[in-house]
C-alpha cells in the first residue's frame, strides 16, 4: 500500500522539479541555520526566503513567456534579456523627459509603464512575425533582437544610465506601503495566476501544445498555427517588457548594458529545470515557475554559504548538471528498465516457487 | 531574361568595387611616401583613437578629454572611432587607421587578449600604438609604445588609508572593525587591483576584519542583492567597500531596506570607487561616505607622450594618471560644478 503511494507521488509530473528545489533549500538547514527565519523589518518581511521569492520575480515572469514560446515553436526566444533593456530604457526615457537623470516625473507614471509594455509586445510581434510567418528558425530570428536590442536601448538612453529618482517609480521594485510582501513577488504571482487561468479556461493552452507537437496537423484540424505561434512570441515580449520594468524599478534607472544581461539563458534553464521538453509540445507553467525559483534559491544559497565569487559558477554548474541529469529522458529510461527487471525477477521468483 | 539581367548587374557592381579597391590603394601610396613630411613641416599630427564605446559617464568624459586635447589649434587631427563594446570593431578601426596611415594610434581595448595580429600590422607600418585605460596581454610588449591609465591598486590603498584616517578621527582606531567588500566583475583589472590595494593596507591593521567578499559584477542590482545577503549573515558590519559607485548605490538601498543607516551620520560606512556624478549626489544626500576617483582625463597625458616621441625622447612604458578622492567633508557642490564627468 505504502509503496503504491510513493510511486504515485514520484510519478507526478512536477515531482522532480519540486524535489530539486527542496534539495537546494534543504542544504541550508545544515549550512545556514537561520536561512528559513523570517522577521518583519520596517513593515516588510525580511529573510533569505523573502530574498529568493523577491529576486526570482523577473525570472519567473520571463520563464512563463519562454515556456509558451518553447512549447509552440520548439525553439527559444533568446532576445528576452535585450527586450528587458529596451523596455526599461523606453520607460525611463519617457519618465525623465529625455534627460539622463530626473527627480520629478516628466510624464505620468502610467504612460511610461504602458509604453514599456507596448514596446515589449512590439518586439515580441517582430520576433513572432519572423518565426511564425517567415518560418525562420526561432534562435536565428530572435538573435536579431538579441544583438540589436541593447544597441536600441543605448540609442534611447544616449548610452548612459538614466536615473528616475522618484519614490513612486521605486514602488514596483521594492514594496508598497502597508503591504509586507515585496511588490515584484505580487506582480509575478498575478502573472502566474492570470496565465494559468487563461490557459485553463480557454482552449489556448491546448492549441499551443498541439501546434508544438505538430504544426501541420493542427492547421489541418482548423487551428490557426501561424497565429498561435505569433501570439506566444507576443506574450513572451509582454512578459519581458514587464520583467524589464521590475528590474529597472529596483535600481530606479535604465542601465542598457546590464538590465536583463544573460537572463535569457536563465529563463531557458528555468523551463528545462521545470521538466519541460525544449522540443516543444506539452508544457507545465508550474514546472517553469518552480525552475525559476530553484535557480534563485541556488544563487541565494551560495551567497549564504559564503562561497567565494570566483568559485560560484563552478558550484552552480555542478548543481545544474545534477538537476538536469536527474530529469533527463535517458535516466528515466534507465530507471524504468531497472523497475521492469525487478518486476520480472519477482515474477520469476514466484514462478519458481 | 531576368537572370541574365541580374548577372549583368552583378558584373557591373563587381567591376565598380574592383575599381574602388584600385583607387583606394593608389591613393594610399603617395600618403605613405610623404609619411615623415607632415610632422616635419609642422603640419597636423594625425591621431587615431579606437574608443571602447560610450557606456558610462566615465567613458564619455574620457572621449571628451581626447577630443578637447587633440584639436587642430593644438596641431592635431583626431580620427575617432566608437567600437560599441566590440573587439572586432576595434580591430577594424586599427586596420583602417593603418590604411589611412595615421601618425599615432591610441586604443582603449575592450578586452585584454587577441591583439597580436593587428598590432603586428601597425608595427610593420611603423605607427606607434599607445594604450589607454585597460591593458593588453601580448606576448611581445614592444608591440605597444606606452600605456596610460589609472593605478587600481593604488586606488585601493588610498581608500583603505582614508578609512584608517576616518576611523581614527572618530576615535575608533583601536576598535574591532568588521568589513565586507562588494567586488567588481571577477578578473577585471579594476577588481583585481582594488581588492589587492585594500588587502595591502589591511595587513597593517590587525583590528580590521574582512568578513566576506562577493562579486556585485559592477552593477547596482547585484550590489543590492549581495548586500542583502551580507546583512543577513553578519549583524555587525561597520564598513562596506564597493568596487564601483553603482554597487554602492545598490548596497545603500539594501542597508536602508534592512532598517539600518549608512553614511557619515549612520551605522555603516560606505565607500566606493570611480566617482561618477551620481556618487556626488549620493554623498550630498548623506548616504555615501567617500568615493575614490578613477581619472578618465587621459588625453593630456597621451599628448605628452606623443610630444616626447615627436622629439625622439624616451617614454616610460607604464604611466599612471593622477587620481584624487572625495568625501563628505569637502565642498562637494562646487567640486561637482567644475567636474567634467
Amino acid at each position: 500500500m505504502k509503496a503504491i503511494n510513493i510511486k504515485k507521488i514520484t510519478s507526478q509530473r512536477l515531482f522532480l522539479p519540486i524535489f530539486c528545489l527542496a534539495l537546494v533549500l534543504l542544504v541550508n538547514i545544515i549550512t545556514t541555520p537561520n536561512f528559513f527565519q523570517i522577521s518583519v523589518r520596517d513593515g516588510v518581511l525580511y529573510g533569505y526566503m523573502v530574498d529568493i521569492i523577491n529576486r526570482a520575480s523577473e525570472l519567473v515572469i520571463l520563464a512563463i513567456g519562454m515556456t509558451l514560446v518553447v512549447s509552440a515553436s520548439a525553439g527559444t526566444d533568446i532576445s528576452v534579456g535585450a527586450i528587458m533593456a529596451v523596455s526599461a530604457a523606453v520607460c525611463c526615457n519617457i519618465l525623465t523627459g529625455g534627460e539622463r537623470a530626473a527627480t520629478e516625473l516628466a510624464a505620468p507614471l502610467i504612460i511610461g509603464l504602458l509604453a514599456a509594455l507596448a514596446v515589449g509586445v512590439l518586439i515580441g510581434c517582430f520576433n513572432g512575425f519572423l518565426v511564425a510567418k517567415l518560418n525562420i528558425q526561432p534562435m536565428v530570428a530572435t538573435l536579431i533582437m538579441f544583438t540589436a536590442g541593447r544597441g536600441i536601448a543605448q540609442l534611447i538612453t544616449d548610452g548612459q544610465i538614466t536615473y528616475v529618482r522618484v519614490d513612486k517609480y521605486k514602488l514596483l521594485g521594492s514594496s508598497l506601503p502597508g503591504i509586507p510582501v515585496p511588490t515584484p513577488f505580487i506582480v509575478a504571482m498575478i502573472v502566474v495566476v492570470v496565465t494559468s487561468l487563461v490557459l485553463k479556461k480557454t482552449a489556448l493552452g491546448l492549441y499551443i501544445q498541439s501546434v508544438g507537437i505538430n504544426k501541420r496537423a493542427s492547421r489541418l484540424v482548423g487551428i490557426k498555427s501561424v497565429q498561435i505561434m505569433f501570439l506566444t512570441y507576443a506574450i513572451c515580449g509582454l512578459c519581458s517588457g514587464l520583467a524589464g520594468l521590475i528590474a529597472s524599478s529596483r535600481i530606479y534607472s535604465a542601465d542598457a548594458n546590464n538590465i536583463g544581461l544573460n537572463m535569457e539563458l536563465d529563463a531557458i534553464l528555468a523551463v528545462a529545470i521545470g521538466g519541460n521538453s525544449l522540443g516543444g509540445g506539452k508544457f507545465s507553467i508550474a514546472g517553469s515557475v518552480i525552475g525559476a525559483y530553484t535557480i534563485q534559491a541556488l544563487t541565494t544559497t551560495l551567497y549564504a554559504m559564503h562561497v567565494s565569487s570566483d568559485q560560484v559558477p563552478v558550484y552552480k554548474a555542478i548543481v545544474v548538471v545534477i538537476i538536469v541529469a536527474l530529469q533527463s529522458p535517458g535516466l528515466a529510461k534507465f530507471r524504468k528498465s531497472l523497475a521492469q527487471k525487478r518486476e520480472q525477477n519477482a515474477k520469476l521468483g514466484k514462478g519458481a516457487a | 531574361m531576368k537572370k541574365k539581367f541580374l548577372a549583368a548587374a552583378m558584373a557591373v557592381v563587381m567591376a565598380a568595387s574592383l575599381a574602388a579597391c584600385g583607387s583606394g590603394s593608389s591613393k594610399e601610396t603617395p600618403a605613405a611616401d610623404g609619411k615623415e613630411t607632415p610632422a616635419a613641416d609642422g603640419d597636423l599630427i594625425t591621431v587615431g583613437y579606437a574608443q571602447v564605446g560610450a557606456e558610462s559617464d566615465w567613458r564619455t568624459a574620457n572621449t571628451e578629454s581626447f577630443k578637447t586635447t587633440f584639436t587642430e589649434e593644438n596641431g592635431y587631427k583626431l580620427i575617432f572611432d566608437d567600437a560599441q563594446q566590440k573587439q572586432e570593431n576595434q580591430i577594424k578601426a586599427i586596420r583602417s587607421f593603418v590604411q589611412q596611415d595615421v601618425d599615432y594610434i591610441v586604443v582603449a581595448p575592450v578586452v585584454e587578449t587577441g591583439w597580436e595580429t593587428v598590432l603586428e600590422e601597425a608595427k610593420e607600418a611603423g605607427i606607434p600604438v599607445i594604450l589607454s585605460d585597460r591593458m593588453m596581454q601580448v606576448s611581445d610588449d614592444s608591440l605597444y609604445t606606452a600605456w596610460v591609465g589609472g593605478n587600481f591598486e593604488k586606488e585601493g590603498e588610498t581608500c583603505a588609508n582614508w578609512l584608517a584616517d576616518y576611523l581614527d578621527k572618530q576615535g575608533r582606531a583601536d576598535e574591532e572593525i568588521n568589513m565586507v567588500t562588494i567586488q567588481g566583475t571577477i578578473g577585471a583589472s579594476a577588481q583585481v587591483g582594488r581588492t589587492q590595494g585594500v588587502e595591502n593596507v589591511l595587513k597593517d591593521h590587525p583590528n580590521w576584519k574582512m568578513l566576506d567578499k562577493q562579486t556585485g559584477e559592477f552593477t547596482q542590482t547585484k550590489g543590492q542583492e549581495v548586500m542583502e545577503s551580507f546583512l543577513k549573515s553578519y549583524d555587525d558590519i561597520d564598513v562596506v567597500i564597493c568596487e564601483n559607485d553603482n554597487e554602492a548605490f545598490g548596497a545603500i538601498d539594501a542597508i536602508k531596506a534592512a532598517g539600518k543607516t549608512c553614511g557619515p551620520e549612520g551605522d555603516i560606512i560606505v565607500v566606493s570607487f570611480d566617482s561618477v556624478k551620481a556618487a556626488f549626489e549620493s554623498m550630498m544626500a548623506g548616504d555615501l561616505n567617500a568615493t575614490f576617483e578613477c581619472n578618465p582625463l587621459h588625453g593630456p597625458r597621451v599628448e605628452e607622450i606623443i610630444q616626447k616621441l615627436e622629439a625622439n625622447e624616451e617614454v616610460d612604458k607604464i604611466q599612471y594618471v593622477d587620481e584624487a578622492f572625495f568625501d563628505t567633508s569637502m565642498d562637494l557642490e562646487s567640486i561637482l560644478k567644475e567636474r567634467l564627468y
